[in-house]
């Protein structure tokens, strides 16, 4: 009643929603990358939001499914196979034992989310079940996933009548928030607390600039590639909170953006933070790519955030009637 | 006491007594931590107290659909606004007196001399300034239970390493300037390392994980290499 990984991906950890409430003891959130694309392939799979899902990089591992299942895949598009017949991402997929699932190319994406109708069954470690690579707990194990590795379903509902033939079947519906993803992407933030102490051309500089997602980015945080900024003066800041989205100006003038790894307190100067809405479309944009930044104001940082959340809870109502409309939820559990 | 209060984001709200590092602005942003800690507010997701300021993260969903017509900013900062005189001056709660075994033996500190040469001390005078002193553990950051105290003798307060070292093992007790530390996992670092204590400061599966907490009084006292040993094959 797994699903098992045949092939280990980069780095394929399990995520959700994150840890919060012990940012006191230097505990960070982590938590999936693209929280909107988590919440998508949980809607899609009849869970709620937040449900730990499997997060993928890529390259994705080789899945073996030991059992029926009922997932979806959100977030990035990495040219998913089932038994090397192409499948769309956001949609949710019915597949049989013994399925395997395949990614062929990065087409679109940095991070792709892997979900199956109960969730997978975790040990939640403080509250969240996000793997926390640091201090190597929560998740599967505290680490990533490997080959050989089974991760138990939660429930094992019978869907033998809905499976007819051989094969998997497609539910003929998307469920992709494409309003999240915008295809030119600009990252909008606030102006931080010593964003007035940046230089003049300094500050001009990061909303003119052609930036690039640096070739380090990782769970912790993606420095860009782009011109030098500097402040007016030199200062020494003690340590304050910093959060995911923070841009912080690094002592050799390189811009960082903080990610859901990023540690709670940070002694750099923050020149801004990337709005909310704005979180999942800056972590889907791969290393080498581009990325304009923009500043806003809070008013439209609050009124993005809202139709961003609207848009998700219309998906929900739309997954909750369909998935029950084809008679997938509420499915006795199997026997055996 | 006079505080800034700014958006970080929309996301977060610090409140900001002053980029000082201050035993009296540092008890103040215990007082206001405890007391969102223990009354917290709604929409509060996280709360992160520093040296000299906390940091507030918000459940930005939740504050939206309660309140569709205040933004969540306005409304937190009235809320703080009416709530920080009555915390002025508040006792906070007494820390906690944790006394930390470290062996300064050479074969565990690596930058032991690097320190004695920045003082221009014996390496074993460097030890003995070091746990001479009681430090006030001023917050937890960086690493899940990595507590920055101080503050330093000035006379040893060696400056972080230029190139920080990508692996420093679990336990090593360092210096950066008048700040002391202990590293609670394996991590990349840049401070110096004169020790090496054989306590687990950051243990997931304790009910508390973190063994220090903001507010507490740290001691140290010298091991020997055998003591250390010893201490780290009993769990």
């Amino acid at each position: 009643m797994s699903l098992r990984i045949l092939k280990a991906g980069l780095l394929d950890t399990i995520q959700d929603q994150g840890r919060y409430g012990f940012g006191a003891t230097g505990l960070n959130p982590s938590g999936a990358m693209d929280p909107a694309a988590l919440t998508v392939a949980n809607l899609l799979t009849g869970n709620a939001p937040g449900t730990a899902a499997l997060e993928m990089h890529f390259p994705a591992p080789v899945i073996f499914f030991a059992a029926d299942a009922l997932f979806a895949l959100s977030g990035a598009d990495f040219d998913p196979h089932l038994d090397d017949q192409p499948i769309p991402a956001h949609t949710p997929v019915l597949t049989r034992a013994g399925a395997i699932l395949t990614f062929r190319r990065p087409v679109w994406g940095a991070w792709c989310y892997l979900t199956v109708h109960g969730g997978f069954r975790l040990t939640s470690w403080m509250g969240s079940c996000s793997t926390h690579l640091a201090a190597q707990c929560g998740g599967w194990q505290g680490r990533k996933l490997c080959a050989g590795d089974a991760l138990p379903f939660q429930g094992y509902p019978d869907y033998s009548g809905l499976l007819p033939g051989k094969g998997h079947r497609l539910f003929p519906w998307r469920g992709a928030a494409g309003a999240v993803y915008p295809a030119e992407p600009v990252i909008r933030f606030l102006p931080g607390p010593e964003y007035p102490l940046l230089d003049e051309p300094s500050g001009a500089r990061l909303e003119t600039s052609a930036w690039r997602v640096a070739r380090q980015a990782d769970r912790m945080g993606y420095p860009l590639d782009g011109p030098l900024l500097a402040l007016r003066q030199p200062l020494e800041l003690i340590s304050t909170g910093v959060i995911r989205g923070t841009l912080q100006l690094l002592p050799n003038g390189r811009v960082l953006i903080l990610m859901a790894d990023c540690q709670t307190t940070g002694g750099y100067p923050r020149i801004g933070c990337v709005i909310g809405a704005d979180l999942p479309v800056l972590a889907q944009i791969r290393p080498g790519q581009r990325v304009r930044l923009q500043c806003t104001d809070l008013p439209a940082a609050y009124q993005e955030y809202r139709a961003q959340q609207q848009t998700l809870r219309q998906l929900k109502w739309g997954c909750i009637f369909r998935l029950r409309e084809a008679g997938l939820l509420d499915r006795a559990p199997r026997e055996g | 006491m006079p505080c800034h209060i700014y958006p970080l984001g929309d996301q977060a709200i610090v409140i900001d007594w002053g980029n000082r590092i201050d035993t009296g602005l540092n008890q103040q942003v215990r007082a206001v931590h405890a007391h969102l800690r223990d009354h917290p507010l709604p929409g509060i997701r996280d709360l992160v107290p520093a040296y000299s300021s906390l940091t507030i993260l918000l459940d930005l969903g939740e504050l939206l659909q309660q309140s569709p017509g205040r933004p969540p900013f306005e409304m937190m900062r009235t809320q703080l606004d009416r709530m920080l005189p009555g915390l002025e001056n508040r006792p906070v709660q007494e820390g906690r007196r944790v006394d930390i075994p470290v062996c300064y033996d050479p074969s565990l500190a690596p930058d032991l001399e690097t320190v004695a040469g920045f003082s221009g001390m014996h390496s074993s005078d460097v030890v003995e300034m070091h746990a001479g002193r009681e430090y006030l553990v001023y917050l937890l950051g960086f690493l899940p239970g990595f507590a920055y105290m101080g503050s330093v003798d000035a006379r040893i307060a060696a400056p972080r390493r230029p190139q920080p070292r990508s692996q420093v093992p679990a336990g090593s007790v360092g210096i950066a300037g008048e700040q002391t530390g202990i590293y609670p996992l394996q991590s990349p670092g840049g401070w110096n390392l004169i020790g090496r204590t054989p306590l687990r400061l950051f243990d997931p599966y304790r009910p508390e994980p973190a063994l220090l907490q903001a507010g507490d009084r740290v001691r140290f006292f010298a091991i020997s290499l055998q003591a250390f040993q010893r201490q780290m094959q009993t769990p």
